[in-house]
C-alpha cells in the first residue's frame, strides 16, 4: 500500500495476465496488480485471507509447475507469472439442514459425486490452507463427520480443490454439507447453552433489567462502573 | 526467515516480566484524552449540513457526509423500476443475511444486494468470537453491566437490554443451523475472555468464528427464496411519498449501469467506514467498508449517533508492511499474550478495555518507547509465546491457527517471535440512530448491524458486534415485513430522488458553490497515482 517507501526497495519482474511488469519486492500479488494500475474488483473481498475471493494461479520462473494461492497474502517473486480465477461454477446442494433425517445417507443424495473420488490428491496439493481435501472427502463419504468439520475448519471456499479434481466434484461444498450436518444433527445441544434458555424463559433476569432501565443515567453509570 | 525479518528481530530486546502500573479511572482518562484518536484535535473537521451540523467528527467523516451524488443532477427515473419488491435489503455481510432469512421465512418478497460477493464483509474476517452470557455465575444482567461500562455509560440502555436477553436465542439458532462452536470436554460451549469484560463470555470456533458463520449463513441465503444482487452497492436512496424511503439505485459494477428498485421497506446493512483510512490508519476491514449506508441516509435527513466514536483495535499488524493493518485478535491477550516496548518493558495491563491499550500504545510510539519498523513506522511487541508458556506447550497453534498461518506465510513464526502490532481503525461505533426494531429516522428506513449506533455507546466491547448482527438483523427482517405489509401502495411516479437534489442545494449554500467530494466511493484505490 505504501508505495513510496517500497520505491527504493528491489523490483522484479512479473507477469500479470500475461503483461509484464516490474513491481517492488515484498508486495502481494494484489499489490503488485495495484501498483500497475490495475482495478481489482472480482478477485478482492477481505484483503485478511478469509475470504477466498482472490484464488490465482501461478507460475515461477524455470519450473513448469503451475502453482495456486489466495493472491492477497502471496508476495511476488521475481519472475513469477500469475492469473486471477474470478470464480469457478460449482454445483450447490439444494438443501435445509433443519430437515435432514439421516444425513450420512443423503449425502449421496445431495452430492453423488463424492462416492466418485479417485484418490488422486490433487485437491490437497493445491489447498492454499494446507486442509487434507482427499482425506475429508472419504470421511464424509464413510460418514465420519465429526473428522471432515476438523479437517476443514479453516477453508476459505476458494474453489480452487475444484480446479484440479479429476473427479470433477466440489470438495468444499460436501465438506461444508457434513459439518453443518455434524453441528445440527449429531453433536448434543449445549448444556450450557439451554439452562441459560431455560433461566432467560422464566424470567428470572427481568426483574433486574427493568430496574436497571428505570435508573437515571447517572444513577446507572455507577451502578454498572465497578466490576462485580 | 527473510533478511528483512531476520535484521528486524535481531535488535529485540530482553523481555522483563514486571507487571506494569495499574491505571486509576482518573489515569485512563488522561490516558484516553491524551492519545486516542477520537479526542485528539487533529484531522478533526465540524460538519455544517444536515442533522448532525456542529458535530466534530474526523475529516474523512465529513467529506462522506458533506458530499455529492455520484448520480448527477437533474435526475429523472426511468419510466419503470428495474425491480419492484416488498423489501431490498443493502448489504450483505452477518446482519443483511440475517435480516434476509427471517424476512424470506415469512413469505416476503426480498430482493438482497451486495457490493461484492455475499458475505465479503466484515463478518467473515471475525476472528475473536461471539459474547454470550452462559457461564455459571455470568448473567445477562452481568452482560448489561460490562457493554455499559466498556462503552462510557453512553449505550442506549433499551437496545442493550434486547440484546443481553435475546443473545443467547440467536446463538440457539446458529446452532440450529449447523454452526460449529467450540466445545469443552462435556460439550457446553467454551467460553473465552476478552478485554473489559468481568467473566468469561465468548463462544468462537477457534479464531476463524466469523468465517464458519458466513460459510453456513451464505449457503442458506443462497438457498432461501431472496433474489441476490452481488457486485451491485446501492449508491442513492429512493424518495416517495411523505419524505419515506422507497427503494435505491443499485450500480452494476460489471455493466456499468443503474438499476433502480422500487421497495416498500428498505433495510440498510452496509456495514462500517475503516477503508476510509480515518487520520492515516491502516484498517481491519474488508476492500467495501466506506460508510455506504451512512453517506446515502444522511442526504434523506436520517440521525446519526456518536458519530465521532471509532474503535482503533490495538493490535493491528505493523511489520512485515505488506500485512499492515491485518488484526490480531484481543482473544490472544485474553490467553496470556504480554506486550512489550522497545526497551522490553510492559506498559499497559494487556486486559485494560481496548480504547485505553490503544491509546498506551500510541504513546509509547509517540513519546520514542516504540519499535522502529524498516519503512520508518514504529509499533510495540505483542508476544504470544507466554501463552504457550502459561498454558502448554501448543496452546497458541491450538486455539489461534489462523494467525499462526498468516504470520508464517510473511515469514514470522508467532509462536517464538512477538508480532509486531499498532492501533488499526477496526469499528465504527456509531452509526444511524435506531430502536430495538431497527427503525432509522426515516420511515421505511431500517437499519442493522455496524451501519447503526446506540448500542456500544463510545468503544464496542469485543464480541458484541456478532452477537448484535443476529439479535438486531433478525428483528429489522421481521419488522420491515411488517411495515411492507402495512404500507399504504404508492406508485412509481410518486417517487424521487428530491431529496438530494436538496441537499445539494444546502451543499451549495453552506460551502458557497465549491467542489464537495463525490461519495459513496464504494472501494479505497490504491493504485499507483503514476501508473
Ligand atoms: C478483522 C475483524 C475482526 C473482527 N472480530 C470480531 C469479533 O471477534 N467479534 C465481534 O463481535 N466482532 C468482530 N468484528 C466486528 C464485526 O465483525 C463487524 O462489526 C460485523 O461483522 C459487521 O457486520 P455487518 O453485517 O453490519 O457489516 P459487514 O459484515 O461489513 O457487511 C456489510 C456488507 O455490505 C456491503 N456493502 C457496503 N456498502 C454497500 C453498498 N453501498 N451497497 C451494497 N452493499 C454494500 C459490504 O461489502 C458488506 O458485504 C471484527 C471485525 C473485523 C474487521
Ligand atoms: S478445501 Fe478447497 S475451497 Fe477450501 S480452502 Fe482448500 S482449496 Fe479452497
Ligand atoms: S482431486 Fe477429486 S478425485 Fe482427486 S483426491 Fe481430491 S476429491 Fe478425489
Ligand atoms: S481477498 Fe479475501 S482471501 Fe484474499
Amino acid at each position: 500500500m505504501d508505495n513510496s517507501q517500497k520505491e527504493q526497495e528491489t523490483m522484479v519482474h512479473v507477469s500479470i495476465n500475461g503483461r509484464d511488469f516490474e513491481v517492488p519486492a515484498g508486495s502481494t500479488m494484489v499489490q503488485a496488480m495495484w501498483y500497475t494500475g490495475h482495478e481489482v474488483i472480482h478477485g478482492i473481498g477481505c484483503l485478511g485471507g478469509v475470504c477466498g475471493a482472490c484464488a490465482t494461479v501461478y507460475r515461477v520462473k524455470g519450473d513448469f509447475r503451475l502453482r495456486n494461492a489466495l493472491a492477497c497474502q502471496t508476495l511476488v517473486q521475481d519472475g513469477m507469472s500469475f492469473s486471477m480465477l474470478d470464480s469457478y461454477p460449482i454445483q450447490r446442494a439444494h438443501y435445509d439442514v433443519a430437515h435432514l433425517s439421516d444425513p450420512k445417507e443423503e449425502l449421496f443424495t445431495f452430492y453423488p459425486e463424492s462416492a466418485t473420488c479417485r484418490n488422486c490428491n490433487a485437491c490437497t496439493e493445491v489447498c492454499p490452507q494446507g486442509i487434507d481435501v482427499r482425506d475429508s472427502v472419504w470421511r464424509a463419504n464413510f460418514g465420519d463427520f465429526k473428522a471432515v468439520a476438523e479437517l476443514t475448519m479453516s477453508c476459505v471456499m476458494c474453489g480452487l480443490c475444484v480446479s484440479r479434481c479429476i473427479a470433477e466434484m466440489a470438495p468444499h461444498e460436501i465438506a461444508l454439507y457434513a459439518r453443518r450436518a455434524y453441528g445440527a444433527k449429531e453433536l448434543p445441544f449445549p448444556t450450557n447453552l439451554r439452562s441459560r434458555l431455560n433461566e432467560i424463559e422464566k424470567g428470572i433476569f427481568s426483574r433486574e433489567i427493568d430496574r436497571l432501565l428505570g435508573l437515571s443515567p447517572d444513577e446507572l453509570k455507577k451502578e454498572c462502573e465497578v466490576k462485580s | 526467515m527473510s533478511d528483512l525479518v531476520d535484521s528486524f528481530y535481531a535488535l529485540m530486546p530482553e523481555f522483563d516480566e514486571t507487571s506494569p502500573p495499574a491505571l486509576s479511572p482518573d489515569d485512563r482518562a488522561r490516558l484516553l484524552e491524551s492519545f486516542y484518536p477520537d479526542y485528539r484535535p487533529e484531522g478533526k473537521a465540524t460538519i455544517r449540513v444536515g442533522p448532525s451540523a456542529g458535530t466534530v467528527v474526523p475529516e474523512e467523516i465529513a467529506a462522506l457526509l458533506e458530499s455529492r451524488s455520484r448520480i448527477e443532477g437533474p435526475r429523472p427515473l426511468p419510466d419503470h423500476p428495474d425491480r419492484d419488491v416488498d423489501i431490498l435489503i443493502v448489504g450483505g455481510g452477518g446482519a443483511g443475511i440475517t435480516a434476509a432469512l427471517h424476512a424470506a421465512e415469512q413469505g416476503a418478497g426480498v430482493l438482497l444486494a451486495t457490493k461484492l460477493r455475499v458475505g465479503d464483509s466484515n463478518t467473515v474476517m471475525a476472528e475473536g468470537g461471539i459474547q454470550s452470557a452462559l457461564g455459571e455465575g455470568d448473567s445477562p444482567v452481568d452482560h448489561f453491566r460490562d457493554t455499559f461500562r466498556g462503552g462510557h455509560g453512553a449505550n442506549d440502555p433499551a437496545l442493550l437490554s434486547v440484546l443481553v436477553q435475546e443473545g443467547p436465542r440467536m446463538v440457539e439458532w446458529l446452532i440450529s443451523r449447523g454452526i460449529l462452536f467450540d466445545r469443552d470436554p462435556q460439550g457446553n460451549l467454551s467460553l473465552r475472555k476478552g478485554g473489559g469484560t468481568s467473566r468469561p463470555r465468548l463462544i468462537s470456533a477457534k479464531d476463524y468464528t466469523g468465517l464458519e458463520l458466513i460459510r453456513v449463513l451464505k449457503e442458506d441465503v443462497v438457498n432461501a427464496p431472496v433474489e441476490i444482487l452481488e457486485f451491485s452497492p446501492a449508491v442513492e436512496l429512493l424518495q416517495g411519498p411523505g419524505g419515506a424511503c422507497a427503494g435505491a439505485v443499485l450500480w452494476d459494477l460489471d455493466s456499468r449501469k443503474y438499476l433502480y428498485v422500487k421497495a416498500r421497506t428498505v433495510i440498510l446493512a452496509t456495514g462500517g467506514t475503516g477503508r476510509l483510512h480515518l487520520g492515516g490508519f491502516a484498517t481491519s476491514n474488508h476492500f467495501g467498508a466506506t460508510g455506504d449506508g451512512l453517506c446515502m441516509a444522511y442526504r434523506m435527513g436520517a440521525k446519526l449517533v456518536h458519530i465521532d466514536s471509532f474503535q482503533y483495535h490495538p493490535t493491528g499488524v505493523i511489520f512485515p508492511s505488506e500485512m499492515a493493518g491485518m488484526l490480531i485478535t484481543e482473544a490472544v491477550r485474553g490467553a496470556g499474550a504480554r506486550m512489550y516496548n522497545r526497551f522490553g518493558r510492559r506498559f499497559v495491563n494487556e486486559l485494560e478495555t481496548r480504547d485505553v491499550v490503544a491509546s498506551a500504545i500510541i504513546r509509547e510510539c509517540s513519546e520514542g518507547r516504540g519499535v522502529p519498523t524498516p519503512s520508518g513506522a514504529s509499533g510495540v511487541y505483542l508476544d504470544l509465546a507466554s501463552i504457550d508458556r502459561e498454558a502448554g506447550e501448543g496452546t497458541v497453534a491450538k486455539r489461534f491457527p489462523n494467525i499462526v498461518k498468516l504470520m508464517t506465510r510473511h515469514q514470522v513464526d508467532p509462536t517464538k517471535f512477538p508480532i509486531l502490532v499498532y492501533p488499526t481503525l477496526h469499528y465504527q461505533n456509531g452509526g444511524l440512530q435506531t430502536d430495538q426494531n431497527g427503525h432509522t429516522s426515516i420511515p421505511n428506513l431500517l437499519v442493522a448491524g455496524e451501519a447503526s449506533g446506540g448500542l456500544h455507546g463510545t468503544n464496542r466491547l469485543m464480541g458484541n458486534s456478532l452477537l448484535e448482527l443476529f439479535v438486531f438483523g433478525r428483528r429489522a427482517g421481521l419488522e420491515a415485513v411488517k411495515e411492507s405489509r402495512e404500507r399504504a401502495p404508492f406508485s412509481w411516479k410518486e417517487v424521487s430522488m428530491a431529496h438530494v437534489d436538496h441537499f445539494e442545494q444546502s451543499l451549495a449554500r453552506e460551502f458557497e458553490g465549491a467542489d464537495r467530494p463525490m461519495a459513496p466511493t464504494l472501494f479505497p484505490d490504491y493504485r499507483r497515482k503514476d501508473s
